[in-house]
């Protein structure tokens, strides 16, 4: 009996052979997950370009000295200047807050609990949508939602953020960051995804 | 070696009679994350919590923001179950929505954080919550306090791999 080769496809109705297989329109494309001691930053390089848009799903605890919280930013392309502007609207205790930047070297996507100032094993969550990540005709949008509770400490944040980095070129490599720490705690962990269109 | 698409829906539920608890157990433990989307309708005063492993302690906390039409707001709960914004002016018709992303669902090392989204045509709201447990989530509950489900809503839930 001769053998099957298997043939991926993202679009349902195009399966025409015994061995397609339809993959959906997600795709896994890395994982990171941060191991004993810690990292500085995260970064998705060699991004493939045939996808529409990019996702990254996360669960994060930053290091930031006695901090409870911390601010997680991304990057493209390891442009580490201030090419990038953001907003977001985040419910903290009883307050609600919208506020903006511009200017600024990251795109704010989340807030999740800090070490040491956290409660143990206190992880934020997020998504982020990286859209039209390799149009090279306009600038590039990343929203995201996020947020934490951190139990023990009474407290935590969610929101709604938004940025965009002033830039046309092709996203092929996405960094993340701790805003004010300096990095992220063990078992943090973030996957990218690409997401495909009808058709691709 | 087959392959497989990267969110996979795991089951689903219909209610066929109005139910005040749905529950998803023997949940496989070959993903990375959960995601349940439940799109249902209740009388006035829906208190929903999402509980695991069917614990009912206050073990969960939950930070939510959200919006009425009119102003922003955010108000946080330690309860027995991730809590949603308890609803007002709410249908009984299905037209409500609750997503919620749940994380690393299997990891005995953390706590289990959870986002997600509770909206209808009154409110527009999100969350994120927090299940202090480092036990692998194996079942997921979704129960209305006071009102139940009505016939027609439904509940789904997937596992979406990481690479």
């Amino acid at each position: 009996m001769g053998s099957i080769s298997l043939k991926t496809k993202s679009k349902s109705n195009n399966l025409t052979a015994p061995g397609d297989v339809d993959l959906g329109a997600m795709i896994p494309i890395a994982t990171s997950t941060v191991g004993a001691g810690g990292v500085a930053t995260v970064t998705f390089s060699d991004i493939p370009q045939n996808y529409e848009h990019l996702q990254i799903r996360f669960i994060s605890r930053n290091t930031r000295g006695s901090n409870t919280l911390d601010a997680i930013g991304i990057r493209a392309n390891a442009d580490s200047a201030n090419n990038y502007a953001n907003h977001r609207i985040y419910g903290a205790g009883a307050t609600v807050t919208g506020t903006g930047e511009i200017t600024v070297n990251r795109i704010t996507i989340s807030h999740a609990p800090a070490s040491t100032g956290a409660g143990a094993n206190a992880f934020g969550s997020g998504i982020v949508d990286i859209l039209d990540y390799k149009n090279t005709n306009k600038n590039k949008t990343i929203k995201s939602l996020g947020g934490y509770d951190d139990s023990t400490q009474s407290n935590g944040i969610v929101g709604l953020y938004s940025g965009v980095w002033l830039s046309t070129t092709a996203i092929n490599s996405l960094t993340i960051v701790s805003t004010d720490g300096t990095g992220f705690s063990q078992y943090s962990s973030f996957a990218l995804y690409g997401i495909k269109i009808a058709g691709a | 070696m087959p392959l497989s698409s990267t969110m996979i829906p795991i089951a689903t539920q219909t209610l066929t009679v109005n139910a005040g608890t749905i529950t998803f157990s023997s949940i496989p433990q070959n993903y990375t994350d959960l995601v349940l989307v439940s799109v249902f309708g209740a009388s006035v005063g829906m208190d929903i919590h999402v509980r695991f492993n069917g614990d009912n302690n206050n073990n969960y906390s939950t930070n939510r923001l959200f919006g009425n039409g009119s102003a922003a707001y955010v108000s946080r709960a330690d309860d027995s179950g991730i809590q949603p914004r308890t609803s007002v002016n709410q249908a009984a018709t299905v037209t409500t929505i609750l997503k919620e992303n749940i994380m690393n669902y299997t990891n005995t090392t953390i706590y289990k954080p959870v986002i997600g989204r509770y909206d209808y045509s009154g409110q527009v709201e999100t969350h994120a919550g927090l299940w202090r447990s480092t036990a692998a989530i194996t079942s997921v509950s979704m129960v209305s306090l006071g009102q139940a489900f009505v016939t027609g809503s439904t509940f789904t839930i997937y596992g979406i791999k990481a690479a």
